[in-house]
């Protein structure tokens, strides 16, 4: 005989709860990527991405590093939630898993702060004309 | 717990290609992830000074890692149709299943239209500025 009650029992199970904004935000950070990506690709294809000071400038010119935060921004949360769902769906061992879901979020938050420091750091020394 | 069985188990269906559109999905997804630490290095480099660019440049430029480039950029293209196709999906259209084998090949054609487009410009024309 058990003393839980059948309350106790139940409660806690079922799903996280979670799924719908996992999805939602997968969908939202998607439709964000379209431009976002494009604008990049173009700009990358512009410049001659070998010269420092002119890649430099193109970074803190204008508009340019608020699109490239926003950018850093949806790639990495896009990515950190496929990645994600691939783990879950690939990784059997309960272990392994959980181990690999942590160290996931982990390397995209590391991802998205060193990359938005570089920007700023690019933007907050480096003089545009204009 | 029981051993439930879980989403991915393929070996019980028929191949039809518009698996490989989706499983290619997922790989093109990964393939970026792994280029993510690439730009995030090649902005620090820039951020930290001129010889550390020159170092990042002097390995992004070699001829394996060109390869890679354009690995990323096929992967970009191919993710980028798909993606739009699945968000097309998500507004509840294109679900039948002819319509998903033939926007499986549009999407297979326009991602191979846009790699050699961007690819042409990026590795071989240029763009005067």
């Amino acid at each position: 005989m058990s003393l839980r009650s059948p309350l106790g029992k139940v409660l806690g199970r079922g799903s996280a709860k979670q799924g719908v904004s996992h999805w939602w935000v997968q969908r939202v950070t998607a439709v964000a990527l379209v431009p976002l990506t494009l604008w990049f690709v173009f700009q990358l294809i512009h410049l001659p991405t070998a010269d420092f000071d002119s890649v430099r400038q193109w970074a803190a010119e204008g508009f340019n590093p608020v699109l490239l935060i926003l950018l850093i921004g949806a790639m990495t949360w896009h990515s950190a939630l496929g990645a994600q769902v691939v783990i879950e769906d690939y990784v059997p061992h309960k272990g392994a898993k959980v181990a690999a879901l942590l160290a996931n979020n982990l390397l995209h938050v590391v991802i998205a702060v060193t990359a938005v420091y570089a920007v700023l750091r690019i933007a907050f020394t480096t003089f545009t004309a204009g | 717990m029981r051993q439930r069985p879980l989403s991915p188990h393929l070996g019980i269906y028929r191949f039809a290609y518009t698996m490989a559109t989706s499983i290619a999905h997922r790989a093109s997804g990964l393939v970026m992830s792994a280029g993510l630490i690439v730009l995030t290095w090649w902005l620090l480099a820039a951020a930290t000074g001129p010889e550390s660019f020159a170092a990042a440049v002097a390995v992004l430029g070699s001829g394996l890692v060109q390869w890679l480039l354009a690995a990323w950029l096929l992967a970009f293209c191919y993710h980028l149709c798909n993606g739009l196709r699945h968000l097309n999906w998500d507004l509840g259209r294109g679900l039948e299943k002819e319509q998903a084998r033939r926007s499986a090949a549009v999407v297979v054609a326009a991602t191979l239209l846009l790699a050699v487009l961007f690819g042409y410009v990026a590795f071989f024309a240029g763009v005067p500025r």
